[in-house]
């Protein structure tokens, strides 16, 4: 049987990703350069079964993929900038309460309502350290069409799997170009869902630890009863302020998360094998880079590319291996340099770091990243 | 024989952190006997609440509670709603919670007509954060931001919730205790959005400030601001000046958010048009 391929956005693309991964409610506020993939989970999950809601804002939106979630559904909302900004609290509250969700959040010029529909990369440490307090967070970077797809499938798994956000951000370059793309058949992509308690609901804490760091969830509505909130909470979900028990539990939250770090990580390096410089790219300035990668290696010049497709968590291990064995790191990137301070944090003044930055709504182009490859020593 | 709240009551909750007097505890007390009066599984029921003293109530109740962020109880109720229909969804909160921060969810949650309960327990006042004014402290008043007098005019959160479009719209006061559970227990039964103020007190933060002297004196001013729309419908405007109405307020039978939705996925599906 020939495989299902189709000629789509990265928006689109996203949209069907999630429906693979079993995503059966999405909430939503439109905003360009996102828009695509609500309008299609608008046309599909009727089809299915499942739920589609246009809230109020983007505040409302996120809250409404909370609740779903914690009545069992597997939850999506899409949004760019501004309202990535205005998710900011309610992104921290499913940290703290540990619900699984996935976020698109398609990087669009800024601050404020910057420019709409133009590409960007600069929203990645907001990502990081948008909201208030401690904690782990996992972003992920497609650079193509079908990595839209693919990644969204892997960002609903690690959202089940690790009871939190996820985020998929694609740059709107990524977001709106069209390619050739393949539907995944059911079992080639691997789709994981939430682990259901074991216990009777009389004995179920929705934080209970002797299940691991990562405590099963049950479902409202399917006979167990417990109790949610964003304060600091005991391992029954009842709020506290004992010193040892926030502590632990606080760190738990993250360390569920960086414990992992090797599973969660994913990263591709190209032509990296003798390169004594290394271009760290990701979304679709890795296309660029590739492209400067190939014509730098004809001139004889030994160039390779470490492509991002986790952000969050960093591939620290990755990168200061690397910083060992090379002369220069070059990172490009659609903003004025946030990927560069963490190359650098990894660095620790070992290579030379040169940036390449374009806010002005422009593409990177493969020239500008080749005429810093030529400037390394 | 004394009433039995402990079955709804979650085991080992209480005491809960509300003042002496305040009126929150007696909206607990209301809607559990709504509840009971329904029979309503705990198991199936999911009370939403945001931020704030009266946002607490949840976490005494032993049902699905969801204790969300300042201000966005009906967003997130809204998710746990159309994500299953078939649970009961109730909102409690404060004024300062459901009308000012979370004014907009109130006003969309109203509009869609979706089947929940709002039971917002209005104290005038922001009291968790020690009394600053709310959306609906009235003209002049005192709070902690509003020194010299409230300048702002106040909502009418019972008929900001008609404008919206809720289908079911009620008030009762903390003093009429007897009424809250009947209110509450019809906003439940009736089909699409219910809103039920309670006005309430707190003395802690508004009172002291508002030379009540004593709780005594806030639930005695409920008790003569409040006359029941029935007996309205025989004063004249003379005699209604200053006073509240209590009561049903308005009730419709309009098309409900999800009973909607469900054509949605029929259309979507070639079905029913
Ligand atoms: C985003 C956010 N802003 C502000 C606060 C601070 N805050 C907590 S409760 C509250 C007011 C609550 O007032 P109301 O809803 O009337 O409840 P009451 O305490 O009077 O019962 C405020 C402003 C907060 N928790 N979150
Ligand atoms: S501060 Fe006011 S609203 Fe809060 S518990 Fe005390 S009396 Fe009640
Ligand atoms: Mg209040």
């Amino acid at each position: 049987m020939s495989k299902k391929v189709a000629f789509l956005q990265g928006n689109e693309a996203a949209a069907h990703g999630a429906l693979y991964a079993g995503c059966n409610f999405f909430a939503g506020y439109p905003i360009t350069p996102s828009t695509e993939v609500a309008e299609v989970m608008s046309v599909e999950l009727p089809k299915i079964g499942g739920k589609f809601i246009q809230m109020e804002d983007e505040i409302a939106a996120y809250a409404a993929i909370l609740g779903a979630s914690l009545t069992g559904k597997k939850v999506l909302d899409a949004t760019s900038g501004p309202g990535l900004s205005l998710k900011q609290e309610l992104i921290g509250y499913a940290c703290i309460a540990e619900i699984p969700c996935v976020l698109i959040n398609v990087m669009r010029g800024g601050p404020s309502t910057g420019m709409p529909t133009g590409p960007s990369q600069s929203d990645v440490m907001c990502a990081k350290w948008g909201t208030h307090g401690d904690h782990a967070s996992i972003t992920l970077m497609p650079a193509s069409v079908q990595e839209c797809y693919d990644m969204t499938v892997q960002a609903f798994n690690l959202a089940e799997k690790y009871r939190m956000p996820v985020l998929v951000m694609p740059d709107e370059i990524i977001a709106h170009m069209r390619e050739r793309i393949e539907f995944r058949e059911p079992g080639e992509l691997e789709v994981i869902e939430r682990t259901a308690p074991s216990v009777p609901p009389a004995e179920y804490k929705p934080y209970d630890t002797r299940f691991g760091d990562v405590p099963p969830l049950a479902a409202f509505g399917s006979g167990y009863k417990f109790h949610v909130t964003g304060l600091n909470k005991m391992q029954d979900g009842f709020p506290t302020t004992k010193a040892e028990i926030v502590q632990a539990e606080e760190e738990r939250q993250v360390r569920k998360v960086m414990d992992k770090v090797d599973e969660i990580v994913d990263f591709e390096e190209f032509m990296m094998d003798d390169a004594e410089i290394c271009v760290v790219a990701y979304g679709s300035t890795s296309r660029s880079a590739r492209y400067a990668v190939n014509v730098a290696r004809e001139q004889g010049i030994k160039v390779g590319m470490f492509r991002l497709k986790t952000f969050w968590p960093f591939p620290d291990k990755q990168i200061k291996a690397i910083a060992d064995k090379i002369k220069g790191f070059i990172v490009p990137e659609m903003n004025l340099g946030m990927c560069s301070v963490e190359i650098e944090r990894c660095n620790m003044g070992k290579a030379q770091i040169l940036c390449v930055n374009r806010v002005d709504g422009e593409p990177l182009n493969p020239d500008q990243i080749l005429e810093k490859i030529k400037e390394v020593k | 024989m004394a009433y039995d709240y402990d079955k709804y009551i979650r085991p080992g909750k209480l005491p809960h952190i509300w003042c002496p007097g305040c009126g929150h505890g007696i909206v607990l007390k209301g809607l559990i006997r709504a509840m009971d009066s329904l029979n309503l599984k705990k198991e199936e029921t999911a009370i939403v609440s945001g931020i704030g003293c009266a946002s607490r109530l949840p976490g005494y109740m032993d049902c699905c509670t969801l204790h969300t962020a300042h201000g966005r109880a009906a967003a997130f109720a809204t998710g746990v709603k159309l994500a299953r229909p078939e649970m009961n969804v109730i909102l409690v909160g404060g004024d300062g919670d459901g009308t000012a921060i979370g004014g907009n969810h109130f006003i969309h949650a109203c509009r869609r007509n979706i089947d929940m309960t709002y039971v917002i327990m209005n104290n005038y006042i922001y009291g968790m954060t020690g009394g600053q004014f709310s959306p609906t402290t009235p003209h002049l008043m005192k709070a902690s931001t509003t020194p010299y007098g409230n300048p702002d005019p106040s909502f009418d959160i019972a008929k900001l919730a008609i404008g919206a479009g809720a289908t079911f719209v009620a008030r009762g006061t903390a003093f009429h205790a007897n009424q809250i559970d009947k209110l509450i227990a019809e906003g439940i039964q009736h089909k699409g959005m219910s809103v039920i103020e309670i006005l309430d007190d707190c003395p802690t933060t508004y009172g002291r400030r508002n030379k009540y002297k004593s709780v005594i004196e806030m639930m005695n001013r409920l008790k003569e601001v409040a006359v029941p729309v029935k007996a309205a419908e025989k004063m004249t405007a003379e005699q209604l000046q200053g006073k509240i109405l209590t009561g049903v307020l308005y009730k419709a039978d309009l098309p409900e958010y999800c009973a909607e939705y469900q054509k949605v996925i029929e259309r979507s599906q070639g079905g029913a048009k």
